[in-house]
């Protein structure tokens, strides 16, 4: 009973928060509602007994990803309210709307045709053990996705340099200082 | 009623389609990326779902990838927008399509 009510709660937080990334006119809406959403999923992850998870959620998406947001849309200074409508290109609005009906109609189709989703497979990179899911975690991730893992590492030093370089001023081709060498 | 399995699958789902959605119709660069954010969410809901299900860490494993490329798509993302939107203030994503060459 109470998993249920959990549920319930937590879902309707996180698409309250969906469509209120999506339909919010001023960003900064948007971003918090994003909040909304990614709290929402955390404590789904609480609820199966992903703690880890649901901690890293929290710090790594709401403590770090939306701050970025936040941080560079008061540096752009793009906080002002957006017209919905005026944003449509003619085809683009029926593409929308296609996925988005098509995508559900999917969905819906599987819930009635499949029903129960669980193919009964066995596990393949070992067991859940109930709270020790950081050990667990630990595990698999040292071992079996160890090459994984130092991809990772590689991934985010590309992505930090990537992004100083892009953001980086042009520079400025001062004729006194070119010509004396930068001294 | 007990929470089965197939509803976090639907609530990933749809989340899935709703930043799909408004990755579609909104033209605020910045507004699209949280969109992914949702799409990359509801795709680890069903992962976590799944590997509560099949008694299985390697679901967990993923999200935890997932987490760190999404970080990574961010800082790039962003990156992208603020050299955009400094030359030109109040672009859209179809100015980004200079970004073709």
């Amino acid at each position: 009973m109470v998993d249920t009510l959990v549920f319930v709660v937590a879902a309707l937080i996180c698409l309250i928060g969906a469509l209120g990334v999506v339909l919010a006119r001023n960003p900064v809406h948007s971003a918090l509602m994003l909040v909304m959403t990614l709290f929402g999923i955390a404590v789904q992850f609480v609820a199966q007994e992903a703690h880890f998870l649901a901690a890293v959620q929290v710090i790594v998406y709401a403590g770090a990803i939306v701050v970025l947001f936040l941080f560079v849309i008061m540096l752009l200074g793009v906080d002002r309210a957006q017209n919905l409508e005026m944003s449509f290109l003619p085809i683009q609005k029926w593409a929308a709307l296609l996925f988005a009906a098509g995508s559900l109609a999917i969905v819906v189709a599987l819930i009635v045709v499949v029903g129960e989703p669980v193919t009964g497979a066995e596990a393949m990179s070992g067991a859940l053990g109930g709270t020790d899911d950081v050990r667990l975690l630990a595990r698999s991730l040292f071992s079996d996705y160890v090459y994984a893992f130092e991809l990772t590492s590689l991934l985010l030093v590309i992505a930090v340099i990537g992004a100083v370089v892009l953001v980086r001023k042009p520079k400025v081709t001062d004729p006194v200082t070119a010509e004396d060498g930068g001294r | 009623m007990e929470i089965t399995t197939g509803w976090y699958l639907v609530l990933g789902a749809l989340l899935f389609i709703i930043g799909g959605t408004g990755l579609l119709i909104r033209r605020n660069p910045l507004v699209m990326l949280m969109c992914v954010e949702l799409m990359l969410n509801g795709v680890n809901l069903s992962f976590v779902a799944f590997s509560r299900t099949l008694d299985d860490i390697g679901g967990q494993t993923v999200v935890f990838f997932v987490l760190v490329v999404a970080a990574a798509e961010v800082v790039v993302g962003l990156g992208l927008v603020v050299a955009i939107l400094r030359r030109q203030p109040g672009a859209t994503a179809d100015d980004l399509s200079l970004l073709k060459g």
